[in-house]
């Protein structure tokens, strides 16, 4: 993984000084609490309900062993012991003080991390495919391309202060794993007709109040050039995004209201008259992937006999490695899936206690060197099939064994109303009394592949607009009420859910999704997955069953 | 309002034009609106104040007899008129670039990488942010990533440099 | 000044969060309390004024920030927010009973709770 030279360690460590600084200023009221606002979030700070909450980069969801080690000194010390892994691959801290923040960030520099532009309106931290650099069907790793970005997002003089937040994927596949059409802008490295690499730009997708699936902006912008043609793209969007509305700031709003033949030929106006920096692009984008390449894997058999054989004398581990694992690109490895999800647990918590367990597992089993998912679970990488069996036993012990990615009980959940202060409705309570509902092991196989998402407000950090089925949570008549949408959908065939009916009460969700799941047992043809069955069927007949229960509960 | 450069605080050369005497001044700073029709005077510097809407194709006609280039920012939060700073710059504007509103201290190495000379704050925002606490936040990173702005150097370049010591060592 | 705000409904309660901890704080008989059970009670609207003035004098001297008014019910003698929003604030993540004010404060969590 990328590791900070002395530029990279020397600007962290300023950035702390300079928080350090600002933190002071506003304990002084030098700074006004209007001023200091938007300089504690462009650090990752937010005033929620409760307390304070400081929210970690990971940068593209990579960490190493000791960077996790970190986290649960930080949790331990500074925090209430736990953590809490987010859509955007970062990590939050429910209760640190404002005065301990700087401290906090000197830890964090100490392992080359830190919380630049995890919120504010400015560029945020990019995500990748939480299995670039392993995964068979990439071009090339997309990680030194989201590394490039971070460094040359930071602090960036003309975009911090945006008309609103803006997030950037980049992925390296025609499978979407990052849910790269819902960014303000997706990259997906591609081939051109004479086999070279460079980048499809999508912009204006987004999730919130208004959900759009990206649009293709370039389709084929050469390597060298992708500085330029942000910085173009960002600068048309600085000066022509709305600012006079908050839930309209949004890029996807630009290119909606002038069209994307209109938005492409502003930015390609602009990227006409960039800087031209190519050579030396390339040259830094060599020097960042070569610290990403992996030269210590072993040369393997592609077939474990020891992995083999396990999975046929220990049906448990059979189950779990049905569920847990990714081909990797190397012979003898796997890149394996933990969950995050214990039945009736809060979705993507993690204890300090885990996080050290965690990491030593990390060095024992995958090179030192963990992910992050969107989905909020953890991947180990590079696991040596041999040792998936040992590996599987070990996180047993720490409750990080439950077979169930991609399941109905692998939810993703927002904070919602129990920590946050833009929350409308409460999420985290809805994901735990689906999880519970479902529990049964066998049930869960049963239904199979099923993407529960759930927010606690219309911006949508639970993804619930692309979930299969999406679970919005709003205020109404002074009581916490619940949208259900279906036939959302996040990979390389995004699509938005569609609305199912009425809000209902917190207590009526699970029965609703009995209701749904029902008319999907019911009607599947052979072999076909939940969300296949909806995209066949269209959302009749399951609104309709939907309708029908909720108005029995009405009554 | 107080001003502000790279030096510290200091007192304006210029003065807004329907201000009492304004005319008989040196240097005199018009509302856009009536920049097309005042001609540029012999031994008299001409500045113009804009909101951060107005385009550099509107301005560009009158670069020739423009000594200040005055853009609102009318929030600190409002961040146009650093991509606005940044397009005159690069369009070959080559007078004062003053940035005219609340901005805080560390918003000023921002404001000078994208093309500004200096800052126009509102009294109540210079009373509560002294001097030092504006050229203090010059100085909290020394060495920034992005290159093509307006400072001395940047990491990309420094890497770049070695770059190409390396190749020629 | 700007035209006033939409006025809180009463009776209700000065709260809002200590600036440099972060802690959920009420205004009370004797300054800012952690302790909802405590927090001093606007049953007219000159009492409420008095809140107003108090969150804004405590925001200008840089002890609390985000301070408003909430209207709350009166439970034996405890006040209670009316909004379920402003009652987990009073109480502490739903997820995490030993956590929060719920936990330190149970006398109050049990009136919150009826």
């Amino acid at each position: 993984m990328y590791r900070y030279d002395e530029f990279d360690e020397r600007f962290v460590r300023e950035r702390v000084a300079q928080f350090r600084d600002q933190v002071n200023r506003r304990l002084s009221g030098a700074l006004t609490e209007e001023e200091f606002r938007p300089l504690r979030l462009q650090n990752g700070l937010y005033l929620q309900l409760h307390a304070y909450m400081l929210r970690i980069a990971i940068p593209y969801g990579v960490l190493s062993s000791q960077q996790l080690c970190q986290l649960a000194v930080i949790a331990d010390k500074y925090d209430r012991g736990y953590g809490h892994f987010t859509t955007r691959t970062n990590l939050q801290f429910n209760w640190p003080k404002l005065k301990d923040a700087p401290d906090i960030l000197d830890l964090l520099a100490d392992v080359q991390m830190h919380c630049i532009q995890t919120s504010g309106n400015d560029i945020r931290n990019v995500t990748a495919d939480q299995f670039a650099g392993v995964a068979g069907d990439e071009i090339e790793d997309p990680r030194p391309v989201a590394e490039l970005i971070r460094q040359w997002s930071s602090l960036h003089p003309e975009f911090s202060f945006l008309p609103r937040k803006f997030k950037i994927a980049v992925i390296a596949s025609q499978a979407d794993r990052a849910v790269m059409k819902s960014h303000d802008v997706g990259i997906r490295i591609v081939r051109n007709k004479a086999g070279e690499s460079g980048y499809e730009i999508f912009a204006g997708g987004g999730l919130g109040r208004t959900p759009m699936v990206g649009k293709r902006v370039r389709e084929f912008l050469p390597k060298g050039q992708l500085l330029a043609y942000l910085e173009a793209l960002l600068r048309v969007y600085n000066l022509e995004g709305r600012r006079d509305n908050k839930f309209k700031a949004r890029i996807k709003i630009l290119v909606h209201e002038i069209g994307i033949d209109a938005f492409r030929d502003r930015v390609e106006a602009e990227f006409a008259r960039a800087d031209a920096f190519s050579d030396d692009e390339n040259a830094e984008l060599a020097r960042i992937s070569a610290q990403f390449e992996v030269r210590n894997y072993e040369k393997l058999s592609a077939r474990s006999e020891t992995f083999e054989a396990a999975r046929k004398s220990d049906p448990a581990f059979a189950e779990w490695v049905a569920h847990s694992l990714f081909a990797h690109k190397v012979d003898g490895y796997a890149a394996v899936t933990i969950s995050l999800k214990p039945v009736g647990g809060v979705p993507g918590d993690m204890t300090s206690d885990q996080m050290r367990f965690f990491a030593d597992l990390t060095d024992r089993f995958s090179l030192g060197e963990l992910r992050v998912t969107h989905a909020q679970n953890l991947v180990l990488p590079n696991v040596k099939q041999d040792d998936l069996h040992a590996l599987w036993r070990e996180l047993g012990k720490a409750g990080l064994a439950t077979p169930n990615v991609g399941l109905v009980t692998d939810i993703i959940s927002c904070p919602g109303l129990d920590y946050c202060a833009l929350a409308t409705a409460r999420s985290i309570p809805i994901a735990q009394a689906i999880s519970n509902r479902f529990a049964d092991k066998a049930r869960q196989d049963e239904i199979g592949p099923l993407q529960i998402k759930i927010s606690g407000c219309i911006n949508a950090c639970g993804h619930h607009h692309v979930g299969h089925i999406g679970i919005l949570g709003l205020e109404k008549r002074g009581q916490e009420s619940y949208q259900i949408t279906l036939g959302g959908d996040p990979t390389e065939n995004m699509a938005i859910g569609e609305l199912l009916g009425p809000g209902l009460a917190a207590g009526d969700v699970p029965a609703a999704i009995e209701r749904i799941v029902g008319v999907y047992l019911d009607k599947r043809a052979d072999g076909e997955t939940f969300i296949e069955t909806v995209k066949r069927l269209g959302v009749s007949e399951f609104k309709a069953a939907f309708l029908a229960g909720a108005q029995n509960e009405a009554a | 309002m107080k001003l502000l450069d790279r030096n510290g605080f200091r007192t304006d050369d210029f003065s807004r034009a329907g201000a009492d005497g304004a005319a008989r001044l040196d240097a005199v700073i018009v509302p856009f609106a009536d920049l097309p029709s005042t001609a540029a005077r012999a031994g008299k510097r001409l500045g113009v104040d804009i909101p951060n809407t107005v385009t550099v194709e509107q301005l560009a006609p009158h670069f020739e007899k423009l000594a200040l280039i005055g853009i609102a920012f009318p929030a600190s939060t409002d961040g146009r008129g650093f991509s606005l700073g940044r397009r005159l710059r690069r369009a070959g504007f080559k007078g004062l670039l003053r940035a005219s509103g609340p901005l805080i201290p560390d918003q000023f190495p921002y404001a000078l990488a994208c093309g500004f000379d200096e800052i126009e704050l509102p009294d109540a925002s210079a009373a509560r942010q002294p001097e030092s606490q504006w050229l203090q936040a010059l100085g909290a990173i020394t060495l920034p990533y992005q290159r093509g702005y307006a400072r001395p150097s940047s990491i990309f370049e420094q890497r770049r440099q070695a770059r190409k010591e390396a190749a020629h060592g | 000044m700007a035209t006033p705000l939409k006025r809180t409904p009463l009776p209700a309660i000065l709260i809002a969060n200590d600036l440099r901890i972060g802690d959920v704080v009420f205004w009370s008989q004797s300054g800012w309390t952690r302790d909802p059970a405590a927090a001093l009670v606007a049953h007219d609207q000159p009492a409420a004024d008095a809140l107003d003035a108090a969150a804004t004098a405590g925001m200008a001297r840089q002890e609390v920030v985000d301070a408003y008014l909430i209207d709350v019910d009166v439970r034996e003698g405890v006040p209670v927010p009316r909004h379920f929003r402003e009652r987990f604030k009073t109480l502490g993540p739903s997820v995490h009973p030993e956590l929060g004010k719920q936990a330190q404060f149970a006398a109050y969590a049990r009136a919150a709770a009826e």
